[in-house]
Parts: structure tokens; sequence; C-alpha cells
């Protein structure tokens, strides 16, 4: 049973949100992993998330926003079933990120924060994602894609268009 | 703390150990420029500008956040820290517009200051400026966002100041912003929207012109004002508000209310009514000349025929029924000066102790209570430094902002205990060290319970083991201030002052001069300074009668009963506030003295059009009995002061006035009182006279006049210090005469006027900007606030 009696969450995650806030010091310390999980299931932070994580941690929903708008992977819109993340920073510029992210908005027609008509892919450019050893990269939802081309891009974006998620392996060779 | 020594720009200085460098050499007269830095606050070091040069530390270091040590060695200007304040200043610009001409905060700018000083208006930043339309948050907060310097003042007097919590800090780097509480999704226009107490504390602690205020953007520059600190009209805490005013062809009307330096009894505070509902003393409505009523209606006539017909009508009507059949109303808005020569028309001229005012708090219980013991009435500085508080009913947040501003600074900064017993769930709880929740009906049953008798303990509280517990903590405090809402009357004031004999005491009021009204004794059954009707002193004054007279609710009964001949109302609408039936007063012959046509004003045979508080001079007493000046600071063409009125009538009704004014001793001027838009002047003039014992009683208008009677007949009052007054300062009198004799089931008559934050009784209705804020706040269906 939910601590919020009217709980916009699944049983499991505010179940998971009880326990959370037990877990710190200061409740508060929840606000960010709570945001997260509430973006992953809800697919974006809604106000009704905001309203309820308030709630949960005895904040104010300003201050909910306040720490929400600071994080650029905490969106405030729904985002396509498959949100493309491509970064731009060093690493991955050197390497093409950018032709990268203009062949991602060339061939799915949307910019930067953009959703596609259909609702299957949103495209974003990130900061740092950590893969720089393999530049460029680009994550898609918690997945993560690397030592890309404009074609392994465009068999990687198939690949979920078609409902297979991730590809196994993008062969070189074949494209 | 011990002190410390060390040396700022080579002159040997010393402070206790722990204060703040900034602060420091404030103290010694040595500026060194901040702008995150707000004194009281929590420390931001977002800025850079305090910047100066410690030695022995590598690198340039905040003066906001280093604490003085001995033997520190600093340098607060050089080159160095010169081009680093410059620095600051070109990234602060960068995105800044360069619209000083229109500003708001043009000429009072501390950006503007700190450009001039340092000499950054060259900037290294090609990049286009980010350009955002400006929004209003509410009525009073309009926002320009890239004016923001983001040093989070706003954030901090919002949160930490004022307890509401409404201003936030969203986004990240270059694209901060500052944010309220309603996102534009959740607002009713879809732009973000404020849900707060509109004091308006964010703009006054913005440094530059990124929030400014609804009823002043635009309007002028400050330089083109003159500026008038007075006493706000509105609550009983008596708030210093500094009006900007500037001439218009009908006199001269307020633009802007803050309180500019600061210097009054509420430092850097002003609630939403001080600072900005002045505007109806500006509203169109305001009578602007005499009415008297002919054929039934109510027509403009000269002043001459009405002071005629009022005055010689007055005689005949008392010659003939006798002055028992004549009633008179003062108000909780008239200055002391007023107050006290109402109370003297109708006991020395009518000859009629049937006089009265909508009471607002039991003041003659606590004066009888306190009597022969002056040095137990609090004053509001008591609330502000005091170690120990207890706060009884009342609901200061929303009736006394002053009060609670003072509560919730002196718990923070001071560690304060506060101690709160309220039936209500009122927010100063969240400061408090202990609260009880009290029966709507058990504020007598708690004074009892306090003083030990452990059966009404049930009838004071649902929660009989917090009462206990709330008890023995208030015993083990050596000293409390108790401030008392107006909840607590009679034998229940009476009881609290014999529990805690070593307590101040305090009762607070609604309106700015509620104290003052009960201290001059507009009352049918007790003088001036709270002495009872028949006392000696004034009866060979005033050669008044002895008997108490009829109070207010008795005068519309005799009224309803044909017995009242006349009434005599100044500055008050008791139809409205008594709910008094119309047909009541058909046989009356009614004089009302007002601003605006109020529902009393209506009915009346007479009606003078009189000035605002804020177009006159005198004195009031606050809640808690602090004195303070009234500077005349609007002028209004058609109005005069309640104070000429009442000479005026007296001698249209044939009264030598002499004997009612105490005024010119030989020589014959208006040395200003009476002047006019430039009477700060005459204010200023008139410490200099007093400094040089002279003083300008030159006019029967003179309110300076009958203070001299006042300090001579009044008690408490005679220890006021006439330079200090004139000097804007504030003085605390206690006016308990020795003499003074509980009086046994009196009838205490008061009347809350349940105000709000953005309601003063009838003047709510003629301040449009309290209109835009009511409306404002009905239509936040959601819950922003932490507040409620």
């Amino acid at each position: 049973m939910s601590a919020i009696a009217s709980t916009i969450f699944s049983p499991e995650l505010a179940a998971r949100f009880d326990k959370l806030v037990t877990l710190y010091p200061l409740k508060r310390s929840a606000l960010i992993p709570m945001l997260l999980y509430a973006q992953d299931e809800v697919g974006y932070v809604s106000d009704a998330c905001v309203a309820e994580i308030a709630q949960r941690l005895d904040l104010l929903e300003l201050d909910v926003r306040n720490v929400l708008s600071y994080y650029s992977m905490l969106r405030t819109v729904p985002a396509g079933k498959y949100n493309v993340q491509v970064c731009t920073n060093i690493s991955c510029m050197l390497r093409g990120g950018f032709e990268l992210l203009d062949h991602c908005k060339h061939k799915l027609g949307i910019g930067h924060k953009g959703v596609t008509p259909d609702g299957l892919f949103s495209l974003e450019e990130v900061e740092c994602i950590g893969a720089c050893c393999w530049a460029p990269a680009v994550q898609v939802n918690y997945d993560f894609h690397d030592d890309l081309t404009p074609a392994k891009m465009d068999v990687i974006l198939e690949s979920y268009r078609n409902g297979n998620g991730k590809p196994e392996s993008v062969d070189k060779e074949a494209v | 703390m011990p002190d410390v020594n060390f040396i700022v720009d080579g002159q040997k200085l010393t402070a206790p150990a722990g204060t703040l460098l900034i602060d420091a050499c404030k103290s010694a007269g040595i500026e060194i420029p901040a702008f995150c830095y707000y004194p009281g606050l929590s420390l931001q070091a977002a800025c850079r500008m305090c910047v100066v040069r410690i030695e022995k530390q590598p690198k340039l270091a905040t003066a906001c956040t280093t604490t003085v040590a001995e033997g520190m060695v600093v340098h607060t200007e050089n080159p160095e820290i010169a081009q680093a304040r410059k620095a600051t200043l070109q990234l602060l610009l960068g995105n800044h517009p360069l619209d000083c001409p229109v500003c708001d905060a043009g000429g009072e700018c501390e950006l503007q200051d700190m450009t001039f000083k340092y000499g950054a208006a060259d900037s290294f930043y090609a990049e286009p400026k980010n350009h955002r339309e400006e929004q209003k948050w509410s009525p009073v907060v309009y926002f320009d966002r890239p004016r923001c310097i983001l040093c989070y003042r706003c954030v901090r007097m919002c949160g930490e100041g004022m307890d509401v919590f409404a201003l936030g800090i969203q986004n990240r780097g270059s694209s901060s912003v500052i944010a309220p509480n309603v996102p534009a999704q959740l607002s009713p226009e879809n732009i973000p929207n404020l849900d707060c107490e509109q004091c308006g504390m964010c703009i006054d602690a913005c440094p530059v012109g990124a929030l400014t205020s609804g009823t002043y953007r635009y309007k002028t520059r400050p330089w083109e004002m003159n500026h008038v600190a007075t006493v706000c009209t509105h609550c009983g805490d008596g708030c210093k508000t500094t009006l900007g005013v500037r001439s218009v062809a009908n006199g001269s009307e307020i633009v802007r209310g803050d309180n500019r330096d600061k210097s009054g009894i509420n430092g850097d505070f002003l609630c939403n009514k001080g600072r900005y509902a002045f505007d109806f003393a500006n509203n169109i409505e305001r009578l602007t000349s005499p009415l008297m009523r002919k054929d039934g209606k109510l027509k403009p006539v000269s002043w001459e025929e009405a002071l005629t017909f009022a005055g010689t009508r007055l005689r005949e009507l008392r010659d003939q029924r006798g002055p028992q059949s004549i009633g008179v109303i003062g108000s909780n808005r008239l200055t002391n000066e007023e107050n006290y020569l109402l109370q003297k028309f109708a006991r020395s001229v009518i000859g009629t102790n049937n006089i009265d005012h909508h009471r607002t708090a039991d003041f003659v219980t606590l004066a009888a209570a306190l009597r022969g013991s002056s040095k137990r009435f609090a004053s509001q500085h008591c609330v502000e430094k005091a170690p120990a508080l207890l706060v009884i009913g009342g609901d200061p947040t929303t009736q006394a902002p002053l009060t609670a501003w003072n509560l919730r600074t002196n718990v923070r900064n001071k560690n304060a205990r506060l101690y709160i017993a309220n039936h209500a769930d009122i927010k100063l709880r969240r400061q408090a060290k202990a609260a009880v929740t009290l029966d709507f009906a058990g504020y007598g049953a708690f004074a009892d319970y306090l003083a030990g008798d452990d059966s009404t303990a049930n009838a004071a509280s649902p929660d009989t083991d917090a009462l206990a517990k709330f008890r023995d903590a208030l015993r083990a405090e050596e000293k409390l201030i108790i401030v008392l809402g107006n909840e607590v009357r009679g034998s229940t004031i009476a009881r609290l002052v014999d529990t805690f004999p070593t307590s101040k005491f305090a009762l607070l009021s609604d309106y700015v001069n509620s104290r003052g009204a009960a201290d001059m004794g507009v009352m049918p059954d007790v003088l001036p300074g709270y002495q009872l009707v028949g006392a000696h002193a004034f009866v060979e004054e005033y050669k008044s009668p002895e008997t108490p007279g009829l109070n207010l609710v008795e005068m519309f009964d005799a009224a309803l009963a044909r017995e009242l001949a006349a009434l005599y109302v100044v500055g008050s609408n008791p139809v409205a506030r008594y709910n008094v039936d119309p047909a009541t007063l058909a046989n009356t012959f009614l004089i009302v003295q007002d601003l605006f046509l109020t529902e009393t004003a209506l009915l009346a045979d007479v009606v003078f059009p009189a000035s605002n508080l804020y177009e006159k001079s005198g004195s009031v007493t606050n809640s808690y009995g602090d004195v303070q000046l009234v500077s005349k600071a609007a002028d209004k063409s058609g109005t005069r002061s309640d104070f000429e009125l009442i000479v005026r009538l007296a001698d249209k009704f044939g009264h030598e006035i002499k004997q009612l004014v105490p005024f010119g001793k030989g020589l014959r001027a208006d040395m200003g009182q009476t002047r006019g838009a430039q009477s700060g002047e005459a204010d200023r003039h008139s410490v200099w006279l007093t400094a040089n014992n002279l003083e300008p009683k030159l006019s029967p208008f003179d309110p300076f006049a009958i203070l001299d009677e006042i300090q001579r007949l009044v008690p408490g009052y005679d220890k006021l210090l006439r330079l200090q007054l004139l000097s804007g300062n504030d003085q605390h009198i206690a006016p308990s005469a020795g003499d003074l004799v509980q009086i046994a089931n009196r009838n205490d008559l008061v009347l809350p006027s349940h105000d709000t934050l953005f309601t003063s009784g009838s003047l709510t209705r003629f301040s449009p900007q309290l209109q835009d804020v009511q409306r404002h706040q009905s239509r936040e269906v959601a819950d922003h606030l932490a507040a409620d």
C-alpha cells in the first residue's frame, strides 16, 4: 500500500518510492532518483509527477521544479518511444558527432528536442555520455551505440523502427 | 565574542570575532560593494563584487563570507581589485540590456552605480544579448528577465525573510532564471505567476530593475519625486513608509511607497498595504467639495455654507435638546492630535461624554491591569530583540505583518524562543519552539490554566498533555514578551498580567492609530490616558460631565429611539461596520467627515471632504505604544485635514477657539503645517526651531499646539521628547496613570476588523491595487504555498 493514497504511479514504483524516502537522512535527498524513476515510467516528468513527488518529500512544487529544470536529462514533455541522444562533445565532435546529428535530423525529419509525428523517435543533442573511447557515440533510451557512421546509424534506426530493439551487431563490412 | 584587531586600508579596526569583514568595514565607514550580500539573510557569495585582497592569502577573497581575524591585513581598493570587479561587471553586463533610461531602477540601481564607479561600460562579449519579454507575475510584481543579475536576494528574501518560498531558481548556467511558484502551464493566462503574500519585498531587495512594482513601473524617475517619510495608515504596527510624491494639477499625488532609508521602526520591511495600498488617496472618487442635503439629495456647496450650517444647527440642537442628545464618533486612522481634539470637542464644546470609536483591542483593560508599572508595556523593538516571546491569539502574519516579520527574524537570526497559543493553525507556528492549539473559546480558560488552575485544562485545549508541557516551558522562561491578539480581552488580560509579573505586554490592534484613539480617550467612560471620567484634571479643563456617556452601540440605540439629536462622525464608517439599518439615523442630524461617500456619509446631512493620514501632520501611536511623527506627503485640493475641520466646526458652533487649541501666543502666522505639498520642508524647519527652543504653533490648525496640551494632561505622553518625534524616531510610551482603577464588568465592545493582508477596512474598496491583488489571489486555485 502506497504512502500516497491516490498515487499516479504503478504499485511497484509507488512501493519503491515509499522505501526510497526512508533511505536518506534527509527526505529530499530522494528527489533526483525519484524524478528519474518517474520519468522512466511515465515517459516524462509531468505536472502530476511533480505534485506527487513534492507531496512525498514534503517539498514545495517550486522546489521540485527548481531541481527538475537544472538537469538536462529530465524532461517535462513526452519524448518519442526511442529517444536518440547524439553526443557532440569534444571526442565525438572530432570523430563526426555533428555529421551524425545532422544525419539523424535529416533522416528523422526533426530537430533538437523534436519528436517524429508518429511518436516513435525523438532526437536530442547531448553533452558527454562517457563513451569517448568509442566516439562518436549515441544513446537510444538506455542503449549505447558507439563507433558510428551515418550508414551504421541507419541500420540502428531501422532496427528500432522495426521493433527489433538494439541490433546484435552492426556488420561493418555490410555498409 | 572577544574583539579582534585587524587593519583595513591602513586603518586599525576592532570588531567582535565572528563579524563578517563586509559588516566590520561598513561600521568603519569603508564601503565594499556587493550585489548578493544582504544583511540578515543567509550568505550566497554569488556575485564576486565584494572581493578584497587579504595579505598572505593566495587569491582575492569575498568579504561577505570572510570573518575578521586577529592580525588580518586587508586592502579593499587597489588596481587589482578594481580590475576584478570590473571583470565581474562586464560579465554581468554581458546580457544586461542598456535600458537604464527607461528602467525603474535607473538612478537607484546598484549595478548602475558600480558600472559608473568601475567603468565597465565596454564589453568583450560579441554575442547578441538574449532578450526576453517582461512578465507580469502578479498585479504588483513584474519580472524583466534580461535585467536580472542572479544575486538570489529575492529568493532568500521571500524564503527566509517572508517564510513564503514563492521564488526559486530554475535552469542552469547562463540560462538560469528566477522563477515564481506557479509555472506557466498551471496559470490561467499561461504565463508564470506568483501566489504569495504580495509584499513586494523581492522588489525592494532587487539591486537592479529585474523585479519592478506594478504600481510604480514606468511612471516617473526617483529624482523627480519628493520623498516624505511618514507612517502607514493601515494596520496597527506603525511601519514607516516613504512616499514618493509629485505635483499634479490638483495637488500632489503619491506615486510610490517604500522604505527608502530603512530608518523606521520596520527596518527594511513593508507589507503589501504599506508599499502599495496608498492608491486610495489618488482615487477619483475622493470627495473634494463639502456636500449638504438639499431636497433629499447631497449637493456640493461652499465650505462657508456647509460649515456655517453644520455649526449653527449643531448649536441649536445642543441648546434645544441638551448635550446628552449629541454623539461623536472618532477614528482609528486620525492622528493623536485629532482624536484628542475630537474628544475635547465632544467634552468641552458640546459638553457630553457621548464619544466612541470602532475599538479593535481592549486597551483599557491592559492599561488598567498594568497601572503604575510603566516598564511592562512592550515596544515593537521588544518583539525584534527579546529572547523569549509568547503570542496568544491573533494572526500576526496577516493582521500585523511587521510583528510577524520581527518574530521570524528574531527566531532566525537570534534564536529567540517563540511560543504560540492559538485556536487556529497560524503560519507563525512554523517558527515556534512550542505551540498549543486552544479551543476557539478557550482563551479565558487558558489564562486560568497558566495561572495554575488545572481544572480549566479541558476547556482551554483539546490536547491537555501539550498544554501541560507548554505551561512548563513558559514557567521556565524568566522574562517573556507577551503579545496578545484581540481574542484576548477583559479579565483574561488581567489574569495574564498577574500570572507573569516579570513580563512585558502588548496588545495587537487593527489600524494605524487604534492605540492612539484609546490613549486619547475617544471613549465614553475613559478620558485621555485611561483616566476615569470625572478625573479631577479634566473636569477643571473641560468642564465636562462626570458620568460616562453613550458608547457607539448605545448611540445607535438612542438614535432609533429618537433620542439622538445629532451625530458627528469623523473618519469612520459605523453604518457598514456595525451593520446599522439606515432608517436608524432618519431623525438624527448627521455630520460626516470622510474621504469617500461611505455608507455612513450617504446618510449624512452635511459631508466634509477630509484629508487622509498621508496628507496631514501629527503623531500616531502603534499597537505597542510607539509614537511616531506623521508628515504631510500628498495633497488633494478640495480636502481639509480633520484637525482643521474640527476647529472650524467649533468656531461656527460659537466656541472660543483659543480654549480649544492653545495656539499663538502673540504672533500670527502659519509656519507650514497646513501649507501643502512642501510641508516636508516645514517639518525639517521645525526640527531647527525645536532645537532652538522655538516652535511654530502660530495657527489654530497646527497639531503641535494641541500636542502641548496632550503632553501636559495625558500620562505617558508627558515623557515624549519633541525633538525625537520631529526627527522621525519612534518613542515608546506607557500610558499608565498611577490612580487608574480597574473597571468591573466593563463592556469592552471590541469588534475585530478581520482584515487580511489585502483588506483595510472601508478603504479596501477604494484601493484598486488591493482589489487587483484580491482578484489575483482568488484565482490561484492550486495550493502553491508552504504557508497553508
